[in-house]
């Protein structure tokens, strides 16, 4: 058998020269026969600052070398190197005695940088297809009540219960229904759906078949964004392979079921992450948001019963149906059960993926993972949860990771995406681009939004334009606060109902930033 | 709005049947008609329309809603540089003014020697190493003006290469 050797095709890990490694190494492989070695390409362990991250099999266990620069290649691959440890100063030892990595709770990422993507096989040999396999010795109702007994909610944002949503969409008399994947991750600072496709896209088919199972629907749809090639790529060759193995299409796994699979591109629509919006682009329409109710579970896809899932919700049901639902329900806090992936970016010097259960502080996180600013200055200021989510000031740093306890301070955890920003930010900024975001990716259906984004990118302007009476400049104030208010009640969707969380997080953390004259106001005027 | 000659319209045609029976075909389409011949041409909206049986207004519509569906012909390279949070952390506020200033254009607009088209995009999932710029398929992470420079010269003398 042939010796192993791993670097990864994760878009981040290539961005950072992952493709040049795997050239010089396929080529010394080709020189010298006798290493007998064998170059795979996986997913990512989501230490990036650590890529290129070759990775050596030996008896004991991988070795880590990184970050590794294609001319390190010849001394790091010798006979030695797939017996043990080498004296080499890239080498970090074991990857999984690496305590950023052993700290953590893998269990949606558990293979995410360990196998071969795309090989059924590798995918069976470590776990694969277990949660499927007992998921078809039970009824659509066992297996809903499973996933409402692991307490799993939605990670795309709203963190509503999975397993009720599913429940909903069972109810519904026997028809066409469909399972639809949000994979439009559109938030930024957020990649934890990107990897987990990238690098093992079969957990998140298997959590689709197992999710059609539950509600008897027999066809599913990805709805990928376009920004994303890499998993796209390697989406679709997951399924063609998932379909030679006899897991998607007709009789899935030997069984009476069937279930098909397709993956649809998004169009750079922000506002098509918006589930109804999600689902006229899906129909081939402009991704107007649509007004509920009819909620998806009953007049979704087509006008069919539709379950609309976040790639990582799904990707964690068939750790529930190995474990059960109970095992998963374990980790966690108060009504913030199983894991996060957390996504640390922004100006960090250890940025990646953090899988942990509920109930850590954001502070003990940053310690522990972060390592500080990229920059080496003081961190300022912490956007969490996306473009719509709140700007937290160094006070609220201890607030524990639970759905309720950042909404207790008016924030939100989203999709996890944790952005960091140093001491020479400009807040006011910050809430200027919130506003001009939500005018770029509104879709127009209502008022508050369309026209309320456009407001406050002027009357922002305003106020930071340096030749205000500080009567005008409270003038100006108050028109923001009820700009925001009108944003927040009078919308129909969360583009623009949250829109107002980063600006009113930047105005009262933050009010020094918004005099004049600004710290560095240059920065947008010609934005 | 551009046009695209008979030979053109005769392989968007083509493009069309292939994909037309699938559920809710008008995106995979569109995707289908731009990665071929790099824009949405106006004469393939009627065909379009007449395929999924629309009307011509409501393809139009589907096109301008979208930012990734473009009606003039790109520059030989599509260069889209990530304005979210993240990248804003890491300096992209000047890596912006900086690719701006040296390609002499603006967001949406193509230099006049045809080669660049510069776009703006919300995220490229590659936030762990912000500041990101996509080109073709290519994302690249950590640019800073310098860097820039570099990928830019990569690529000017790939295509010379190519000639
Ligand atoms: C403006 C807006 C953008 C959204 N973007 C996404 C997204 O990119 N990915 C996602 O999974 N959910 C997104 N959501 C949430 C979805 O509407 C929906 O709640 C989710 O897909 C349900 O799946 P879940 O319960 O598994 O989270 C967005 C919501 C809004 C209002
Ligand atoms: S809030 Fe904005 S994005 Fe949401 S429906 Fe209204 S206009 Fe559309
Ligand atoms: S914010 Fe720029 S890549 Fe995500």
């Amino acid at each position: 058998m042939s010796r192993k050797i791993y670097l990864s095709l994760d878009t981040t890990a290539r961005s950072r020269g992952t493709d040049l490694v795997a050239a010089q190494v396929e080529k010394k492989l080709k020189a010298q026969p006798e290493l007998n070695g064998k170059l795979i390409r996986n997913g990512s362990r989501g230490m990036f600052w650590l890529e290129p991250l070759l990775e050596i099999s030996t008896p004991k266990g991988r070795v880590a070398y990184g970050p590794v620069a294609a001319s390190d290649v010849s001394a790091i691959l010798n006979q030695q190197c797939f017996d043990d440890v080498i004296e080499h100063p890239l080498c970090l030892g074991f990857t999984e005695q690496l305590p950023w990595l052993k700290s953590q709770q893998r269990l949606t990422f558990a293979r995410v940088g360990v196998i071969d993507p795309v090989d059924v096989e590798d995918y069976i040999n470590h776990d694969g297809f277990v949660g499927l396999t007992n998921a078809l010795a039970k009824t659509a109702q066992q297996l809903v009540d499973q996933v409402k007994e692991s307490g799993l909610r939605g990670r795309g944002g709203a963190a509503f219960p999975t397993g009720i949503k599913w429940q909903t969409v069972l109810d519904e008399p026997e028809q066409q229904k469909y399972i639809v994947c949000n994979a439009d991750e559109g938030d930024s600072g957020t990649f934890a759906d990107r990897m987990l496709m990238e690098g093992d896209p079969f957990v998140l088919i298997e959590g689709m078949i197992i999710a059609g199972l539950s509600v008897g629907a027999n066809q599913g749809y990805i709805y990928l964004r376009s920004e994303y090639p890499q998993a796209h790529h390697i989406l679709k060759l997951a399924i063609k392979n998932a379909e030679k193995a006899g897991y998607l299409g007709q009789n899935i796994a030997g069984s009476q079921h069937h279930f098909a699979l397709e993956v649809r591109l998004g169009a750079g629509a922000y506002i098509c992450g918006e589930e109804t919006s999600l689902l006229e682009s899906l129909e081939g329409k402009r991704g107007l948001v649509r007004a509920k109710p009819p909620l998806p579970a009953i007049e979704g896809l087509f006008g069919q019963p539709t379950v609309v899932n976040n790639v990582i919700s799904l990707a964690s049901v068939p750790y529930i149906l190995t474990h059960g639902g109970a095992k998963y329900r374990d980790y966690g806090m108060g009504r913030s059960r199983g894991t996060l992936p957390v996504q640390l970016a922004g100006n960090i010097a250890q940025g990646g993926l953090v899988e942990l259960a509920f109930g850590i502080s954001l502070n003990q996180l940053l310690q522990q993972y972060g390592n500080g600013t990229k920059s080496k200055r003081a961190m300022s200021s912490i956007q969490v949860g996306g473009p719509l989510g709140a700007y937290l000031p160094s006070e609220q740093w201890d607030t524990p990771l639970d759905y309720e306890a950042f909404s207790s301070i008016g924030a939100v955890l989203g999709h996890g995406g944790i952005v960091v920003f140093d001491d020479t930010v400009d807040m006011a900024a910050q809430a200027r681009f919130a506003m001009e975001f939500c005018e770029v990716e509104s879709c127009g259906k209502c008022t508050p939004c369309r026209i309320g984004a456009v407001r406050g990118v002027e009357v922002i302007d305003k106020l930071l334009a340096g030749n205000n009476s500080e009567a005008q400049r409270q003038d100006h104030l108050s028109l923001l606060h009820d700009l925001c208010d009108t944003m927040e009640f009078g919308s129909l969707c969360a583009m623009g109902g949250m829109t107002p969380f980063p600006v009113r997080s930047a105005l009262k953390y933050f009010p020094d930033h918004f005099v004049t004259p600004p710290l560095n106001h240059e920065d947008q005027v010609n934005d | 709005m551009a046009v695209i000659n008979e030979q053109g319209l005769q392989q968007i045609a083509e493009i069309i049947k292939q994909h037309q029976m699938l559920a809710g075909a008008m995106l995979p389409i569109l995707h289908a008609i731009q990665n071929s011949v790099a824009f949405i041409p106006d004469n393939a909206m009627p065909l379009i329309a007449k395929a999924l049986n629309v009307s011509r207004a409501e393809v139009h519509g589907v096109v301008s809603f979208y930012h990734h569906f473009r009606t003039e012909k790109p520059g030989n390279h599509v260069i889209e540089v990530c304005r979210g949070e993240s990248c804003q952390a890491m300096g992209s506020r000047t890596l912006e003014r900086a690719i701006k200033s040296k390609l002499a254009i603006d967001y949406h607009q193509t230099s006049s020697d045809q080669q660049y088209t510069l776009e703006p995009v919300y995220c490229l999932g590659n936030c762990a190493c912000s500041p990101a710029i996509r080109i073709g398929d290519d994302i690249h992470g950590e640019v800073d003006p310098g860097k820039f420079e570099q990928i830019l010269d990569a690529l000017t003398t790939y295509s010379l290469e190519l000639k």
